[in-house]
């Protein structure tokens, strides 16, 4: 056992526990951040993806020991700064209104491989959405609204 | 009442009283409530199983057998462990009966010392733990000492029969002999995994009263709750199922979640703390229901301008080892298997054996998709042997309105197949798409080299493909199974002046607790946010019936209409010329609270006789086209499913951001079970038993789905709507496999079409099933 501290969502986290505890569960059951899902616990559906230093991985595939000193966003932390106001962030709407969550177990992790390619620049072309959540799988919706409530983000209509 | 088109976007469905003032909602909600529990979704805060926290709960594992059938003789734990400080559960533990309440009741919720394992990963014994590691230790440490008994894997060799039917109209031989041409055809279609992302979970928490609280991921509250009374010998009020946010179900929730609450129990109990017993996807896989394997045998005739005139139709459904929900599958799968088409002389058969692989149950279709695949695949081959176009070959033969079914069913309304197909031909430019493709694959003729064959070109690797599809699907329950489950659904003014919507029928991603607040607020006339939905909580709730056979919106919707009329006509009589929305405030401080039971009552005009197999099998159908175009890799024989164009008449769309949902994601199931979606079993045993190795389409694979809505109204329910959630599941799997073969000229008779499959009929076309002679 040994401490690892980071930040999550914009806060500072210590955690006493051994290195190779998954991401996924030191999230989950040491800081009750339950947002984040558990799909296949081997990197195959994405529900566990977060971002850490603003790049998406699979909470279940990164021992806590590599965190160290990193900054990991959950859902959780997607609207902190929108939730202050009551609401949800631009990207949380644009699921909401075009009705890309259904069940909901895949959205944590869809928002935020979402999100990091909308922060790396990303634009409303249909391959490239899709190319940026291939590895969220998603068993409701088809993909057809979650695409397009990213592409309404990349380029919010008039 | 008319049938109409909603064309994507367009909005034209009566608007519900939805927006509250004041706020702007952009885009395509415009008009239509927002999903319910969607902020909790799409921040974290909504609370799935696995989410949910008791302290003191320790963890539970099942300990399953390896064999695919044996005796199981004795189960010994380690003696060189501290077995002190864990739980063990076995059959002996089980106050109640040993089974699984279902429709035969054959499986046991354990195996019994002496009793027989029937099939590969069977619940025989239980462990609880503080902690996981523990038990990742325990595991390995009980040994089950078992005989090994002969197993059955081939549905068509066993001997134990589940169900059978057989469904008769006119005279076959005549038909047969009337006939120009006869064609017959074996379609085969395989096991498929619901793969909801959330895994199945269930927290059993044992109560002072000797009782149990499940909290779980499930569809039907009241199917768990019988299970658990049966087996545990506990009251009405001992059971007690409260429905989590649950992470999809598709039918994969229905039934065996009853098996997972019942282990998750027998620890509690044992234990005396909560036990949770969450699976990983592993298990989940390797041990839960599947969509049933079927062979479907068609011998077809049909005169030389395409009308049919007979169809004999054999149908073997592998139900694996043990009985579950397989007679209403089969009895689905045969009653749907002729297609949507008329034929004067018809003979279905079915019938669903037991074989020693895990059990086979509910996934979205219900039987259906595999007898539609069949019935499109043969009605294709029809079409090329007449040099008809398949479109104008269903054109000629789609039910219209009057026509009868093979259970003498008289179609007296709500028949849209004809616009389904219209619209899916229009929208997709089919005939013209067709003709391309057909001078495309002319081209390539004779420059063919690899493989050999009219196949590929010299500069170009792949081809393209469209195919079309056309299905129907019974709405509700089959034949009397709404009758017998008498559901009653409520609507509440409670005494503190709120609305809510009391019903057992979950939310697990379609809507429900959505769109039952909008139709009852529309009913009632006030903003959809007055109107609570009330927990899926046994202990709250009466039993509505489960959440299945695209019921709930059709059936338990219905229900709670009527409910809310009665309310406003209960309060607004004393309340004389005050609206409801004015008067149910002062109604509840006056007269307290007012409750309103609405209870089933058969649908006027419908009538089943289950004794004969005869009448309306179900109280109206759905119907759903779909045209699908394809890129198939001339060298790989990979597939990539382009577009899809996916036409569902669901008599009327209560909310088209929802229904468009639901039409999307059955498209790409459907999708999937045609190109990638495959269980390989050896000796029983699911080989590809993890994400990593059984494969759902990504957004990658996905085509661009475009939903096309249209409402042909059932008339028995207030708002006439069908349901939606199975229909789109009908019809593309068939429309992709059509796509293929105008790709590359092969037929694939077996779902899934993979490129092994493609192969090997390009390679040798003899391979194909289906045999063609004159009449």
């Amino acid at each position: 056992m040994s401490a690892y501290r980071f930040l999550v969502n914009g806060a500072p986290a210590q955690v006493d526990v051994p290195g190779m505890r998954r991401l996924l569960d030191v999230l989950r059951e040491d800081l009750g951040l339950t947002g984040t899902k558990e799909g296949c616990g081997e990197g195959e559906c994405g529900a566990c993806s977060v971002l850490l230093d603003g790049q998406v991985v699979d909470a279940c595939l990164v021992p806590v020991c590599q965190v160290e000193g990193r900054i990991v966003r959950t859902v959780e932390g997607l609207s902190l700064a929108a939730r202050e106001r009551g609401a949800l962030d631009t990207l949380q709407e644009a699921f909401l209104d075009h009705g890309a969550a259904q069940c909901g177990i895949c959205t944590p992790g869809m928002l935020m491989a979402a999100r990091a390619y909308l922060d790396a620049g990303g634009g409303p072309d249909d391959e490239a959405i899709r190319e940026a959540i291939a590895g969220n799988l998603c068993r409701c919706t088809g993909y057809t609204k979650i695409v397009d409530a990213i592409a309404a983000v990349a380029s919010p209509a008039e | 009442m008319p049938t109409r088109t909603l064309t994507p976007g367009a909005g034209v469905v009566d608007r519900a009283l939805v927006i509250d003032p004041g706020q702007r909602i952009p885009g395509r909600a415009a008009g239509f409530p927002l999903r319910r529990e969607g902020p909790a979704k799409l921040t974290g805060v909504a609370k799935y199983t696995d989410d949910l926290v008791f302290p003191g709960a320790w963890y539970g594992i099942t300990i399953r057998s390896a064999e695919a059938r044996a005796r199981l003789i004795a189960i010994e734990p380690d003696p060189d462990f501290d077995w002190s400080k864990v739980v063990i559960a076995t059959a002996a533990d089980i106050p109640g009966d040993n089974v699984v309440a279902s429709i035969k009741d054959d499986q046991p919720v354990l195996v019994p010392i002496g009793g027989e394992i029937r099939h590969h990963a069977e619940p025989v014994a239980l462990l609880a733990a503080p902690d996981r590691e523990t038990l990742r230790q325990l595991k390995g440490r009980i040994k089950l000492v078992t005989e090994p008994l002969p197993p059955v894997f081939d549905p068509e060799q066993s001997d134990h029969v589940f169900a059978h039917y057989d469904v008769r109209a006119g005279d076959l031989a005549l038909g047969f002999a009337g006939a120009d041409l006869i064609v017959e055809g074996t379609y085969r279609v395989g096991h498929q995994e619901q793969l909801y992302i959330e895994n199945n979970a269930m927290i059993a928490v044992p109560g002072e009263d000797g009782g149990i609280v499940i909290h779980g991921s499930l569809q039907c509250p009241y199917y768990v709750h019988t299970a658990l009374k049966r087996a545990l010998r506990l009251s009405s009020v001992q059971a007690r199922v409260i429905q989590e946010e649950t992470g999809g179900g598709f039918g994969g929730k229905e039934e065996y979640p009853s098996m997972i609450a019942l282990h998750a129990s027998l620890l509690a109990l044992k234990a005396r703390r909560p036990v949770r017993m969450i699976y990983d996807r592993h298990e989940d896989i390797s041990a839960t229901t599947k969509r049933h394997p079927a062979i479907v045998r068609h011998r077809t005739g049909v005169t030389k301008d395409g009308v049919l005139v007979a169809q004999d139709i054999e149908v073997v459904m592998d139900g694996g080892a043990y009985c579950t929900l397989t007679p209403v599958v089969l009895s689905r799968g045969v009653l749907h298997a002729g297609g949507p088409y008329r034929c004067p002389n018809v003979r279905l058969r079915g019938r669903a054996t037991r074989t020693n692989t895990p059990p086979n149950g509910a996934f979205r279709g219900f039987g259906a998709p595999q007898t539609e695949f069949a019935a499109e695949m043969q009605l294709n081959r029809i079409a090329e042997r007449l040099q008809i176009s398949p479109a104008e070959l269903r054109r000629r033969n789609v039910y219209r309105l009057n026509d009868t079914t093979p259970t003498g069913q008289v179609l007296k309304e709500s028949v849209a197949g004809e616009e389904v197909l219209e619209q899916a031909l229009g929208a997709s430019h089919f005939e013209r798409i067709r003709e391309r493709t057909a001078r495309e694959a002319a081209e390539r003729r004779g420059a063919g080299i690899v493989p050999p064959g009219p196949l590929r070109s010299h500069d170009r690797r792949t081809a393209n493909g469209i195919g079309l599809a056309l299905a129907w699907h019974g709405a509700g329950f089959t034949g009397s199974g709404e009758v017998y489950l008498a559901s009653v659904a409520s609507v509440e003014l409670t005494a503190d002046g709120r609305l809510r919507v009391l019903t057992a029928n979950t939310e697990m991603g379609q809507g429900t607790r959505t769109v039952f607040p909008q139709m009852v607020a529309n009913e009632l006339g006030v903003p959809v946010d007055w109107v609570e939905y009330a927990p899926q909580d046994t202990a709250v709730v009466l039993d509505s019936g489960p959440t299945v056979a695209s019921r709930t919106v059709m059936v338990v919707g219905g229900l709670v209409i009527l409910a809310a009329r009665r309310l406003k006509a209960e309060v607004e009589a004393r309340h004389p010329a005050v609206p409801f929305h004015e008067a149910f405030r002062d109604d509840a401080r006056a007269n307290g609270a007012t409750r309103i039971d609405q209870k089933f009552e058969p649908y006027p005009g419908v009538e089943f006789d289950d004794a004969t197999y005869t009448g309306d099998a179900y109280p109206a159908f759905g119907w759903a086209a779909a045209v699908a175009s394809v890129e198939v890799d001339l060298d790989t024989a990979e597939v990539f499913v382009r577009d899809v164009i996916a036409v569902d008449d669901v008599g009327k769309v209560i909310h088209p951001v929802l229904c468009e949902g639901q039409v999307e994601g059955g498209t790409l199931q459907a999708v999937g079970y045609a190109t990638i979606e495959e269980m390989k079993l050896r000796d029983g045993k699911y080989l590809n038993d993890r994400l990593a190795t059984y494969l759902i389409p990504t957004a990658l694979d996905a085509p661009h789905i475009r939903a096309i809505l249209v409402e042909a109204p059932f008339s028995g329910a207030p708002h006439g709507a069908k349901g939606v959630g199975e229909l789109p599941m009908d019809v593309a799997a068939p429309a992709v496999v059509a796509a293929i073969h105008d790709a590359t000229g092969v037929w694939i008779h077996e779902l899934p079409a993979t490129p092994e499959r493609i192969l090997a009929a390009m390679h040798d076309p003899g391979l194909v099933g289906v045999m063609e002679r004159p009449a």
